[in-house]
């Protein structure tokens, strides 16, 4: 058991701190994404760098995040806009380098609603296998190239497309009913 | 010619019930674990032995699928708060800090200090309870009984602690926006204490009796080992992470509420196997039993809810506030309508790093919300760590990665 305990006061970084990191790391990310983010931001309440990319240069944008040491993937997920006729991906990165881990990159594309297909990160991020299983089932974005795109948590017998949209209707039950079961 | 024909239909079987053949020609067996598990939950692995070697595994996951993602996008902000402790029934306050942070980052709100130091108590003890059950899981695979009875007994003397603290044994429903909903009852730190120098004893038999025993060891040791880079490549999380060598946690990375001004260790260890794993478990109860004991030493006195909200109170309220320091909710919280934005809250769960990330469109329900446990993020470890395994290890892994399905499902 070799035991490598880190102290938490000592290493822990203050909120100002955090801050300042993410202004450290903001140049690094804006010139290395040049030409492949159409918009770099940063959120300094979540200590994230906000990147917006278009739909082919996705993959593009992953690879530059990878090497510059973004490594796995905390989270993917659609938003849907029907007005706007749009699905957004939003992929959260992190990193468990000493240095990044302290700022979250998050990687947002907008998609077709009518048609959304977006390249598998699987290659890149295999940590984005399930999350991008679960993308698929809830609101039916295609990854290309993904090994194993089928459900995962919906059951086999569930019937109604993508229920994670906002469009999807509860089956059975009329708007209202949930609030107030008592009724 | 009737072989052939014989040949051609086990042939078809053997493709459409996805079955390999081995290099010895012989049918790879499929076996279905679960759902019905009788462990810690309702999951189906498939696995495929050649003889009793695994080749492949596939997690079955979703049969404890609550949908709590839509059904939060359907309700006002507030509803959300009981609807995240469900899931992960021994690991709730983590859950609502991340919950809230993300709630709180959306309004502008910073909770006061003491409130802060309240829900880092909180947290912890949930901690030191979720990481108990874990172990009593793992126990019970292995056959440990003992092991099984005493993390859920031991768990005891900390249901109750919360108990007192909150009011509730397991779903507190503590954390609310801009504070905490009770202050600590007299006599609290004491309490506290009794448990924590119970516990402390405690974990000198729990290292004779399950960490130093041989069976037990030769059970875990090079067992369902995990690299260090396979973790990084796989976005592994918690002490399944920390077990392989990777000093990261959340409330040293980006702390919250009061972890930066508290002393502690993250413990870790290199060899990446279940022994690891669980190591690293019993060394973070050590970790939390010296952060609630520094929060408790530490404790500012002063209000428990952000002055904003306090000022919305009726005179009733006010009365019951000030007398027994206990929160009601004025009616704002009813129709809690946060700015337009989004905002994303990371925070240490018993089980690893949990995610949440809630966009507004300024009305009252939450217009996306996404959340991410560590067990969903750790799902993944079934299908690249099992294979090459002997059946009778799974059970080991299984319980060394102390997965949890309602969690992972959410």
């Amino acid at each position: 058991m070799a035991s490598q305990p880190q102290a938490g006061a000592q290493a822990s970084q203050s909120r100002s701190q955090l801050a300042k990191a993410l202004e450290e790391i903001l140049p690094y990310v804006s010139s290395a994404l040049k030409g492949v983010a159409s918009k770099v931001e940063t959120d300094k309440k979540s200590s994230a760098i906000v990147l917006e990319v278009e739909r082919d240069k996705i993959l593009e944008a992953a690879k530059t995040l990878y090497t510059l040491g973004f490594d796995h993937v905390k989270s993917l997920t659609g938003v849907d806009y029907p007005d706007r006729g749009v699905i957004e991906l939003v992929i959260h990165i992190g990193s468990y380098r000493r240095g990044l881990r302290r700022v979250m990159a998050i990687l947002r594309a907008n998609l077709d609603r009518k048609n959304p297909r977006a390249p598998s990160l699987v290659g890149i991020w295999p940590s984005t296998e399930f999350q991008e299983r679960e993308a698929w089932e809830m609101f039916g974005i295609v990854f290309e190239g993904h090994p194993d795109l089928r459900r995962l948590l919906l059951p086999e017998e569930f019937e109604g497309l993508w229920p994670g949209r906002k469009d999807f209707e509860i089956p059975g039950r009329k708007a209202g009913e949930i609030e107030e079961p008592w009724k | 010619m009737s072989s052939t024909v014989a040949e051609e239909i086990q042939r078809e079987l053997i493709q459409t019930r996805d079955l390999g053949v081995t290099e010895e020609g012989e049918r790879l067996i499929e076996l279905q674990i679960g759902p019905t598990h009788p462990g810690s939950g309702h999951m189906r692995i498939r696995v495929w032995v050649d003889g009793d070697i695994i080749v492949r595994c596939d997690p079955d996951i979703g049969f404890v699928f609550r949908t709590i993602e839509k059904l939060s996008e359907n309700r006002i902000y507030m509803k959300a708060i009981p609807l995240v402790e469900r899931p992960s029934l021994l690991d709730t306050t983590p859950m609502t800090i991340g919950y809230i942070n993300a709630l709180e980052k959306l309004l502008g709100l910073e909770p006061p200090p003491r409130a802060k130091y309240l829900r880092t108590i909180l947290a912890e003890i949930t901690r030191i309870a979720s990481h108990l059950y874990g172990i009593g899981i793992l126990a019970i695979f292995l056959g440990h009984s003992t092991g099984f009875m005493w993390g859920f007994g031991d768990r005891e003397p900390f249901i109750e602690l919360a108990n007192q603290l909150s009011g509730a044994r397991i779903t507190y429903a503590y954390v609310v926006p801009g504070g905490v909903r009770r202050d600590m009852p007299q006599g609290f730190p004491d309490n506290a204490e009794k448990a924590l120098r119970y516990l402390e004893n405690r974990l000198e038999d729990w290292y004779r009796i399950f960490i130093n025993n041989p069976v037990i060891e030769r059970r875990l040791r090079e067992v369902g080992v995990l690299r260090k880079n396979d973790a990084v490549r796989l976005g592994i999380t918690g002490p399944n992470l920390r077990g392989s060598g990777i000093d990261y946690d959340v409330r040293v990375a980006e702390p919250y509420e009061a972890y930066e001004e508290l002393n502690f260790m993250i413990p870790v260890a290199e060899e990446g196997d279940a022994y690891a794993r669980t190591i690293v478990r019993f060394e973070e109860i050590k970790q939390s039993i010296n952060i609630i004991r520094d929060a408790l030493r530490k404790m500012p006195s002063g209000d428990i809810i952000h002055p904003q909200i306090a000022r919305m109170f009726n005179p009733l309220m006010k009365k019951i506030y000030e007398e027994t320091r206990r929160v009601k909710f004025p009616g704002l919280f009813a129709s809690l309508k946060p700015p337009k934005g989004e905002a994303t809250a990371r925070v240490e769960a018993g089980r690893g790093e949990t995610l949440f990330y809630i966009v507004s469109d300024g009305s009252p329900k939450p217009y996306r919300f996404r959340w991410t446990t560590p067990s969903y993020r750790n799902a993944i470890l079934f299908k690249y760590l099992i294979p090459g395994h002997r059946l009778a290890d799974l059970p080991a892994i299984y319980g060394s990665l102390d997965y949890f399905p309602p969690e992972a499902d959410r």
